[in-house]
């Protein structure tokens, strides 16, 4: 497996050692290993769980800092729809615009226009093509890199087009070097506004055979404590915006799925929601549903760890904003094309099947591993205490079997409360 | 010698809400193991469906799960009702569940037809006021 970057990164002066995010990670990727938190890179999907429960901050995103745009000539920020949720007492999203501007961008191509022809060409797709059913949104990246370790099998129901946020930096690019045609690629650098660090690791493990296209990841927070200093509510906006209602909804969880048109549709948000969904999916459990829409952050996008509003009241504000909109602002961009959907969005790559921790490529010898991890996990206390370093008794016997851990590890399981053994 | 993994189950019947439980806890296993999606895919169906049915009609029961490198062996047992007509009960589209699990997405007989679909081995044994037991084998 080649090294994969991960965004979700530990501050270990900061780690107190507490078993607080062993219990929340959906993969079970931390150990804590002499007193401080470890992430296992192979399992990590950057959900950002453990960065959103601890208790100390010592976890953290990774992201591309505003000034490593200073080297390009013409800066170019794609703001995510969830950025318009963040601000207190705003009644027009063109005001967040101008202050992209106002901070020293030179164009702005909002992620929630560029979500709008997305939406377009997912109803198209779903129209015309014979991808099983139910087809799974490929906009959140902890999911794609979800289903690749957990659910290999449904990886062809993910649907192969570009997210919104690559949508947008594509359409940018072209639009950009249309008009100033003084500029060649390199003096463009494309800058996402992030909401999470998933979309942050997603750009920097850019797929195999796809070229970058978006240069910087940054982190919503701190373009936000940049703009609030610099958005002059008084006066009018000269720049505006050029999405609707459905590009904007797409930044919470269910707007990507209604704006489709189609009411055999299931949206879930929350990691372990979402899970459990995929499970069902892979039951053949849903059969009537032509379209399922999955974020990992609770809420959708308003949930991801690099925001500031909280995920429900960014929602609430996020539906004021829209509230005098249009639907969509599609009908005249020059970007969607008449019909079909254009070739270089579409993702020719499919998802790759990584199976996680699976011991070995011998069938037989995996099997006996197993075995003897469930013969050690019946020896547990079973209380999932967490005082071992791993998130349950059955992890930890996972940890003792494949990677030499000693049992004395576990302070529990010689005591007579808790032995087990006969 | 070929190794075998057991794995046993309690399905409890009371909660239909983690109904499902057993057999994702397999399917996860499975993938560990590096089973193809397809296999993966086709026992946790297979099971699935069973599951299910242990749990509407029988009030639970246990499961008995044993996986080699060539097949996975999946016995599920029940002291519940029992099935009266078999045949009819393997057609599809024939469904005993009651109203508020088909309010739920449930029964609508594809159950036992399914388990045969996914199956390479399907056995299904069952005597009225004693109990019933399957007995499914997926080649991998």
């Amino acid at each position: 497996m080649d090294k994969y970057l991960h965004s979700v990164t530990l501050v270990a002066d900061k780690c107190h050692g507490c078993t607080h995010c062993l219990n929340y990670c959906p993969t079970e990727a931390i150990r804590i290993k002499d007193g401080k938190a470890t992430i296992n890179s192979d399992r990590c999907i950057d959900c950002g769980q453990c960065i959103r429960v601890c208790r100390n901050k010592a976890k953290k995103s990774i992201y591309d800092p505003f000034e490593a745009l200073k080297k390009y000539k013409f800066k170019v920020a794609l703001p995510a729809p969830t950025l318009y949720g963040q601000f207190d007492n705003l009644d027009d999203v063109d005001y967040v615009v101008q202050g992209l501007y106002d901070i020293g961008f030179d164009y702005v191509y909002e992620v929630s226009r560029a979500a709008e022809i997305v939406t377009e060409y997912t109803r198209r797709f779903l129209k015309q093509s014979n991808l099983p059913r139910p087809v799974i949104s490929s906009a959140c990246p902890v999911i794609l890199r979800l289903i690749s370790l957990r659910f290999p099998s449904l990886s062809s129901h993910v649907m192969p087009l570009m997210s919104p946020m690559e949508v947008a930096a594509i359409n940018a690019k072209e639009l950009v070097i249309q008009e100033h045609p003084d500029l060649t690629a390199d003096d463009i650098g494309i800058a996402f506004i992030s909401p999470c660090p998933a979309k942050v690791s997603y750009v920097k493990n850019h797929p195999e055979n796809r070229q970058p296209i978006i240069d910087c990841v940054l982190s919503m927070k701190e373009i936000y404590f940049m703009m609030i200093s610099k958005m002059k509510r008084g006066e009018q906006p000269q720049n505006t915006s050029s999405s609707g209602v459905v590009g904007l909804s797409w930044a919470t969880s269910g707007g990507e799925s209604t704006a489709i048109f189609n009411d055999k549709y299931l949206a879930a948000d929350g990691i372990e929601n979402v899970i459990k969904v995929l499970d069902q999916i892979e039951n053949n459990a849903l059969p009537t549903l032509e379209f399922v829409e999955l974020n990992s952050c609770p809420g959708g996008c308003v949930g991801g760890v690099m925001t500031v509003a909280n995920p429900f009241i960014a929602r609430a504000r996020l539906q004021g904003l829209r509230r005098y909109l249009p639907v969509t602002r599609t009908s005249k961009a020059k970007e969607l094309t008449k019909d079909g959907v254009p070739e270089n969005l579409i993702i020719h790559t499919p998802l790759g099947q990584r199976s996680i921790g699976s011991f070995s490529n011998d069938t037989n010898l995996s099997i006996a591993v197993m075995a003897q991890i469930e013969e050690v996990s019946k020896l547990l206390p079973q209380i999932d205490c967490g005082a071992c370093g791993a998130p349950t008794c059955h992890a930890f016997a996972e940890d003792v079997v494949c990677k030499n851990v000693s049992m004395d590890e576990c302070p529990l399981h010689k005591l007579p409360k808790f032995s087990r053994e006969d | 010698m070929g190794e075998i993994l057991k794995l046993h189950f309690d399905v409890d019947g009371d909660d239909f809400t983690s109904a499902g439980e057993a057999s994702a806890e397999v399917k996860k296993k499975l993938r560990l193991l590096g089973y193809s999606p397809e296999t993966v895919r086709r026992v946790s169906i297979a099971m699935y469906e069973g599951e299910i049915n242990m749990v509407i009609h029988a009030g639970g029961g246990v499961a008995d799960v044993e996986i080699s490198e060539d097949c996975i062996k999946i016995v599920l047992e029940d002291h519940g009702p029992g099935i009266e007509n078999i045949e009819l009960a393997m057609s599809e589209g024939y469904s005993t569940a009651a109203d508020a699990v088909r309010s739920l997405g449930f029964g609508a007989g594809m159950g036992i037809p399914n388990m045969k679909r996914y199956t390479d081995s399907f056995n299904l044994e069952s005597t009225v006021g004693v109990g019933t037991k399957v007995t499914l084998v997926i080649n991998t």
